[in-house]
């Protein structure tokens, strides 16, 4: 298996998956950008009292768990231009991207804030916070520490769904891939190398996580 | 215009049922059998075993810092170069099972470390064998810490099951794909493609929900 492994090939092609790993960040990192406004937005109006706005939100939430991202993604690619809508495909992704995983980041926040017990909130009230400063100096930095983690491992899937865009046509490391598989009928050469990319930014963020957990014990013991 | 489409549409529904029938017919078919392997992998990994146990992390590694989609490519394309050819249907169960299986062995083998280490002790005081005391103590107890995230990986799975139809899996994805191409009105047409997902997911989604809340007040204590 190994000897087939053609390197001087990588080697040639070494270029093309750095340009690709580098757009899978980008690309990563806008959605995330993106999913994490759209997360604090939708639990805001989910726990809001508008009885209204926070049923929409639920249905959209609901929606987006209960649909595969591809389906999304394609809902976004072939329909924004039959509503007069023509976006180049890497915005269609992120778009895409951040609106399917905005739902899940909204699910991870508002299980953070509800955490925060409701004595604590009372007590602020008791000391005539407002809502604004409830948020700021109880809830949230508490909330905050715990919803890093489960964040982190929305991220990750993130990172690794972004390899759907390729079949929008956007380039970035499995697009690489697919390009080495076309070009030179080389999969193996092509794939493995993408895999191994992937798993590289995976173990980064693993890595990052678990840190961040040890020094969450740490700072508050449970 | 879209009146005219719609009829369309409707009169291909068929076509989309027998999608709905084939990504059933998928991912039931990588549900059992990752079940099955996660299952089996997931008691390894939680005993400890030496050799055996590091193969199993790599492997699950693996599976969860890659995308199912570079994986899909992995098993469809570079397997054939090592002799070994497959339908795209078999890929695809093969794909699934796998990857499915990497995630249900770290649902099963974290169930198993959260029962208290003392069950296992004062089962094998009592004389119990290992198989016994899998059988009767742990497993049992077990369950009801696996059953809620395992029926959750279940809508993973069927949603995941989308991304096979880019190797020609005639799945509900693949027939939206085919008659965007007909029908140039994409908001309907993978509309209709998410409905048919929902109409799947959904059900799970609040079995998943449920039986989270039913077993944790029944072992409120675990």
């Amino acid at each position: 298996m190994l000897e087939a492994f053609n390197f001087r090939v990588l080697l040639d092609y070494m270029p093309l998956f750095l340009k690709g790993l580098w757009a899978t960040a980008w690309l990563s990192v806008l959605s995330l950008v993106g999913a994490l406004l759209v997360g604090i937005l939708a639990c805001g109006a989910r726990l809001s009292r508008l009885r209204l706005l926070s049923m929409a939100v639920g249905a959209y939430i609901e929606t987006i768990r209960a649909t595969p991202l591809l389906a999304q993604l394609y809902f976004f690619y072939f329909g924004l231009p039959s509503l007069g809508i023509r976006l180049p495909e890497h915005q269609t992704g992120i778009l895409a991207l951040s609106l399917n995983s905005g739902a899940y980041m909204a699910e991870i926040i508002r299980a953070g804030v509800l955490s925060v017990s409701w004595g604590q909130i009372e007590a602020g009230m008791a000391y005539g916070l407002t809502y604004l400063q409830r948020m700021r100096y109880i809830v949230l930095p508490q909330a905050l520490g715990i919803t890093i983690p489960p964040l982190l491992g929305q991220a990750i899937v993130l990172v690794k769904d972004s390899a759907l865009l390729s079949l929008i046509s956007v380039f970035e490391l499995t697009r690489a891939g697919q390009i080495i598989t076309s070009e030179r009928f080389m999969p193996a050469e092509g794939f493995f190398t993408t895999a191994l990319l992937y798993l590289l930014i995976y173990y980064a963020l693993k890595t990052f996580s678990t840190w961040w957990q040890k020094r969450l014990i740490f700072v508050q013991p449970a | 215009m879209w009146l005219y489409y719609l009829k369309q549409l409707m009169e291909s529904f068929p076509f989309f049922l027998k999608g709905l029938w084939m990504t059933v017919a998928v991912s039931g078919l990588s549900l059992l059998m990752g079940t099955v392997i996660g299952g089996a992998a997931g008691v390894v990994r939680a005993s400890r075993v030496p050799v055996l146990g590091k193969f199993l992390f790599a492997y699950v590694d693996f599976m969860r810092g890659t995308p199912f989609l570079v994986q899909v490519f992995i098993i469809f394309f570079i397997l054939p170069e090592w002799g070994l050819h497959l339908d795209a249907f078999t890929a695809a169960v093969v794909s699934l099972t796998l990857y499915a299986g990497a995630y249900i062995c770290e649902i099963v083998a974290g169930g198993i470390t959260a029962v208290p280490s003392g069950q296992s002790e004062a089962a094998k005081a009592s004389g119990l064998n290992w198989f016994q005391r899998m059988r009767y103590v742990i497993l049992p107890q077990a369950m009801k810490t696996i059953l809620p995230p395992l029926v959750g990986q279940y809508v993973l799975l069927i949603k995941d099951s989308s991304v096979v139809s880019v190797i020609g899996v005639t799945d509900v994805t693949r027939v939206g794909w085919f008659t965007v191409q007909r029908i140039p009105e994409g908001l309907m047409v993978f509309g209709l493609v998410g409905l048919l997902y929902f109409a799947v997911c959904y059900p799970l989604i609040h079995l998943a929900n449920h039986l989270e809340k039913k077993l944790r007040s029944d072992f409120g204590g675990l």
